[in-house]
């Protein structure tokens, strides 16, 4: 069922509603697009309202709306018992699962300077960064390096590996998540080098970009999730 | 050491065989602005770079390809070789007033091994539209068979043993300026208005001689 954008948020909230309840009562939870905790143009001049607008509401909207017709595919090969089925259903759940994953936590890492966006973290990951990586500007670096280096499509990452109890740095291809890099991982910091992050602005110069992106990284979020994953 | 002219011979920017502003409005002038002139640019620069001073400097283009493939444990310098071949062999396969179905013998051929045109477009269309992330789709040809192909990244079909006779370049930077998301759109375009079937039977020809005097 194709939702058009003339629809107003209420009759889209409505439709949302309505074939989220019909998946559920077959037993599949489904997903719906996080709204942006900010507007699309507050993280200028560091990623232009036009990227995050179409970021938002295109790229994003489709990796949920694939990811929830591939969940409903599974859930029916699933109760045939259609294992070939199954298994070719894998690479679109992860493609869009994937995308759906990294990209919610994406806009949480992102941040206005008016609400601490570029603000260097404080407390027990400002601590952790310094040891691993000497100081901020090094990690920055690392990152900027990494992410500057991924080859098509992918992530750079700052991560902490809950086993060995310390922050790493790795890129993921596609749309895979940073779990698929090692079990214990979790991601602290995400930062999208697909050329629709970046591109209408910064054109083929990925290094500008992430050299700008700094200033709008949500250092409060990352330092959250790190406090409470590393108990 | 060989002398830089000897390196520098063997990978070179070749321009579009058309103006930059020639495909507008369906390609615009803006995108072959970044897309040749920064992108491929940079891959040929980079590669000049990376084999300066190896035992691939001054090989063929193709055969550092295929060496640097390295049966798909890719090696430093295939990213850049790949994409230099894969980008001239995209301006060669379009032209200003391109696009639309081809005659005489592609056509038959596509007939044969596709049912039809129609089917051929299909299945070129949803390859494109598909391969997730970077890449290519391509038609190509191996054991006297027409086939549609799609690659992540880099690679192409000539490291998968077949001869490349068409490409649809289906990195986001390929058309982000002028269709943003919309890579269907992009899709469409290309095949209705800028692919040279031309350029799609020479190649054809090419390929089938080649099998030929190596069987």
């Amino acid at each position: 069922m194709a939702i058009r954008c003339v629809a107003s948020r209420k009759t889209l909230a409505g439709l949302k509603e309505t074939s989220s309840r019909l998946l559920r009562i077959r037993g599949i939870q489904t997903f719906t697009l996080p709204d942006l905790p900010y507007d699309y143009g507050a993280l200028e001049p560091a990623i232009s309202g036009e990227i995050m607008q179409i970021h938002h509401q295109k790229h994003h909207q489709a990796y949920v709306t694939n990811y929830n017709n591939a969940l409903e595919q599974l859930d029916q090969a699933v109760n045939k018992g259609d294992a070939s089925t199954v298994v070719k259903l894998q690479s679109a759940i992860k493609f869009n699962g994937g995308g759906h994953v990294n990209h919610s936590i994406f806009w949480k890492n992102l941040a206005p300077s008016s609400e601490g966006g570029g603000e260097p973290p404080k407390g027990s990951l400002g601590s952790a960064i310094d040891a691993h990586f000497g100081s901020l500007e090094g990690l920055v670096k690392k990152m900027s390096a990494e992410g500057a280096a991924v080859q098509g499509s992918g992530w750079v990452w700052l991560g902490l590996d809950k086993e060995l109890k310390k922050l790493v740095v790795d890129t993921t291809a596609n749309q895979d998540p940073l779990v698929t890099k090692g079990g214990s991982l979790v991601p602290l910091v995400g930062i999208d080098v697909w050329e629709h992050a970046y591109y209408l602005q910064y054109k083929n110069v990925r290094p500008e970009y992430l050299k700008n992106v700094w200033k709008v990284i949500n250092w409060k979020y990352a330092s959250e999730v790190y406090e409470k994953e590393s108990n | 050491m060989a002398t830089s002219s000897a390196v520098t011979a063997n990978y070179v920017l070749k321009p579009p065989p058309f103006a930059l502003d020639a495909l507008e409005p369906h390609m615009s002038k803006q995108t072959l602005e970044f897309h040749w002139g920064k992108h491929h640019r940079a891959y040929v620069d980079n590669l000049k770079k990376q084999v300066l001073g190896t035992e691939l400097e001054g090989k063929p283009l193709e055969h550092i390809i295929h060496s640097t493939y390295n049966n798909g444990e890719l090696l430093p310098a295939f990213n850049n070789a790949a994409q230099a071949w894969n980008h001239e062999f995209f301006w060669e396969s379009m032209k200003p007033g391109g696009g639309g179905k081809p005659t005489g013998e592609l056509l038959a051929l596509l007939e044969r091994d596709f049912t039809s045109y129609e089917k051929f477009y299909e299945e070129f269309n949803a390859a494109a539209a598909t391969q997730f992330g970077a890449g290519w789709a391509w038609l190509a040809y191996a054991n006297d068979k027409l086939k549609v192909v799609k690659t992540p990244n880099a690679v192409n079909p000539l490291v998968l043993g077949s001869f490349p006779l068409l490409t649809i370049d289906v990195w986001e930077h390929a058309y982000y300026l002028d269709f943003q998301n919309r890579r269907p759109d992009y899709i469409k375009t290309f095949m209705t208005n800028l692919v040279s079937w031309e350029a799609v039977s020479a190649r054809l020809e090419a390929a089938k001689a080649a099998s030929s005097s190596s069987s």
